[in-house]
């Protein structure tokens, strides 16, 4: 039961990332490497705000308005000016991000682990097993945050329009909408969505690394394509998959594997389903 | 065979033999000098860099994937070649027989994994293609570390360590690859694979084998990085998984973006460059400082392929990049040689692709349309009619 509810709540992290990941991808048509060093921006802004004030709601906010700020900066230095140009010059500038940040992490904050408390919640008995409150919290704000999310872009007009322009960019410029704006907001959501995501992370695990990003990045992409890369119930439903397949192979004496059979699985998939569980099929055009 | 040499004759360019003639005399020179051991580690990574940059070169910049687990191929010679050195050093006892030998099996196992990964690269390109091989790169890697007969976390331990002529073996390695990829770009099959490239369908519709092309590509890439990883292992007295993580790749990365996507030259430059800096910022720059190291990389990422690729700084690109610069002194030195020997001008072949659009291609209709029918023509005309009266 606990490991059933860890593998949800580490899931819901990995749902928050994935979401980032797939609306950058449906809308941008580009893969962001550094939305994983985003989160790692947002946990040492945590850490920051926490040693100044100790109020874990400011440092809760000022991580996400660091977050988006971030996000969208990143967007329009490093990726609008490649707009239009190869897949493989963008693919290679966003690994270049990554690095960046990881870089300017280890300059400030040195590369040794920084333990990070947010608050400290306790356990909570659920049947006979004490499952930990933060566990129960992170997965409660990632279904509010889905839902908040999903509503965003079925209800309001910038929401309609993100979805235009994710299904035809030209159109959707002839018909009046500022596409450059549209991928801006899409930046901002995602690298919110990453903050909130980086503090769920520092309730499973209160420490922060310049690393701390890469694998849980590499992860929730994996999870984004295991539900069909574009597809927002998919990321979730990918997400809290990963995160059950996980917690459960660290309880079996496949632990040392255990990466070895998520990466194996993200292959698999791409290979047998490149579109995922629930991804629409685009045909290629001459 | 007549016709191979004449070909030769007709074709030879010296700026394609001259890596050929840098390498062969900087080997010379530094086997003749003595180098100290720390210079021979130097050498010795240089030789692997340059190795595996062009190796991943061909993968990434000929044919047009982006390939994130190269350093997993190297982990796989690197601990199969140490693995097989310690099996059958006392059969053998030659160092550089063992070598040799490793060198092959380390290779084509690493090549036989280069397919695997080439097979995904028929259903998946780009973003996909990419995520895979990092994919990969971190399986080998954790497998590695967790086979019991490969030492575990410890590391594998390599008892037999060449010695520190190990770098005269890399440079050799690297002159016989050069000579294979680059006769291999530069042959019929090297142009199949740049048009698979330029355009998958278009080149298919050519009736170029893609499937075939995109396997070669990927397994002899592999089987290169196989070998230096081999090299490695036998350089180092222990091999641990971290080595191998995804930093490497991404250092072997920006060695090809740096060096030119598509250009080999480039590639062994930067490959020495960075190895070069790389040592040199390790023992200058201690602890936490070594994040400058990243800092550089990213910003040669960013900077080298914002400036290549984006759109809005084609205007730039054409007047400031490296080949702009150095076209123009090249035109400047010839323009002046030639006013010395005109007559010489008339044997110079011009391969610029850009000419082809200056060729007017317009056919001038005023000019047609004015041209009067002058009754000149009588004549040609009067000639048939005389004929006919004959």
């Amino acid at each position: 039961m606990s490991t059933l509810i860890e593998g949800l709540s580490i899931g819901s992290v990995y749902a928050l990332i994935a979401l980032g990941y797939t609306m950058v991808y449906g809308i941008a048509k580009m893969l962001n490497f550094a939305h994983g060093d985003i989160i790692m921006v947002g946990a040492y802004a945590v850490l920051t705000t926490m040693s100044l004030c100790g109020f874990p709601l400011v440092a809760i906010l000022v991580a996400v308005v660091v977050c988006t700020l971030l996000g969208i900066a990143i967007e329009k230095v490093a990726y609008k000016p490649l707009r239009g140009a190869s897949p493989l010059a963008v693919l290679i500038t966003a690994i270049g991000v990554s690095y960046l940040l990881q870089g300017i992490a280890q300059l400030v904050y040195g590369s040794a682990s920084r333990p990070v408390t947010i608050i400290d919640m306790g356990n909570v008995q659920i049947g006979n097993s004490a499952v930990r409150v933060s566990s129960i919290v992170t997965l409660v704000v990632g279904a509010i945050l889905m839902v908040i999310l999903t509503l965003f872009i079925k209800m309001t007009k910038t929401g309609r329009a993100m979805i235009a322009v994710s299904e035809d960019r030209g159109a959707a410029e002839l018909m009046g909408i500022n596409v450059n704006g549209i991928i801006s907001i899409t930046f901002a959501i995602g690298s919110a969505l990453a903050a909130a995501a980086s503090v769920c992370y520092l309730f499973q695990i209160p420490s922060a690394t310049p690393t701390l990003g890469s694998m849980p990045g590499i992860k929730a992409f994996t999870a984004a394509v295991i539900g069909g890369i574009g597809s927002i119930p998919g990321a979730v439903i990918g997400g809290v998959l990963l995160g059950v397949i996980e917690n459960v192979c660290k309880s079996t004496p496949l632990a040392p594997f255990t990466t070895s059979i998520e990466f194996g699985l993200l292959i698999v998939i791409l290979l047998v389903k490149p579109t995922g569980i629930l991804g629409k099929k685009r045909r290629e055009k001459v | 065979m007549t016709a191979y040499f004449k070909n030769i004759k007709n074709g030879f360019k010296p700026k394609n033999y001259i890596n050929y003639v840098v390498i062969t005399l900087f080997l010379i020179i530094s086997i003749i000098s003595q180098p100290k051991t720390s210079t021979t580690t130097l050498l010795a990574n240089m030789g692997f860099a340059i190795i595996l940059a062009v190796s991943l070169n061909l993968v990434v910049g000929f044919l047009g994937e982006l390939s994130l687990g190269h350093a997993g191929f190297m982990c796989i010679g690197a601990y199969i070649g140490t693995f097989i050195s310690n099996q059958i050093f006392d059969a053998i006892g030659s160092k550089l027989v063992v070598l040799i030998l490793t060198m092959i099996i380390g290779g084509l196992i690493a090549a036989i994994f280069g397919y695997i990964v080439g097979f995904s690269a028929l259903r998946l390109k780009g973003d996909y293609l990419a995520i895979v091989t990092l994919a990969f790169g971190e399986i080998v890697r954790d497998i590695c570390k967790n086979i019991p007969a490969f030492g575990g976390a410890m590391g594998l331990k390599n008892p037999h360590r060449y010695g520190n002529n190990l770098y005269i073996v890399a440079f050799v390695v690297a002159l016989i690859m050069l000579i294979l990829i680059q006769n291999l770009i530069r042959s019929k099959h090297g142009r199949a694979i740049t048009a698979v490239r330029d355009n998958e369908i278009a080149a298919k519709a050519m009736g170029i084998n893609v499937t075939y092309y995109k396997l070669f590509v990927f397994v002899l890439s592999s089987f290169f990085a196989g070998v230096a990883g081999v090299l490695y292992g036998s350089f180092n007295s222990i091999i641990l998984y971290g080595d191998f993580s995804f930093n490497k790749s991404i250092e072997i990365l920006v060695m090809v973006v740096l060096g030119g996507m598509g250009s080999i030259n480039g590639s062994i430059l930067a490959a020495a460059l960075i190895t070069f800096i790389n040592t040199f910022l390790q023992s200058k720059l201690p602890g936490d400082l070594s994040a400058l190291r990243l800092l550089v990389y990213a910003l040669i990422l960013m900077i080298v392929v914002i400036f290549n690729n984006a759109p809005a700084l084609h205007k730039y690109k054409e007047k400031y990049s490296f080949s702009a610069l150095f076209a123009k002194v090249y035109g400047k030195i010839t323009d002046k040689f030639y006013a010395k020997h005109p007559e010489k001008k008339q044997a110079r072949i011009t391969d610029d692709s850009a000419a082809w659009n200056r060729v007017p291609s317009k056919i001038k209709m005023d000019e047609v349309l004015s041209t009067d029918i002058l009754p000149d023509d009588k004549n040609n005309d009067t000639d048939t009619e005389d004929k006919r009266d004959e």
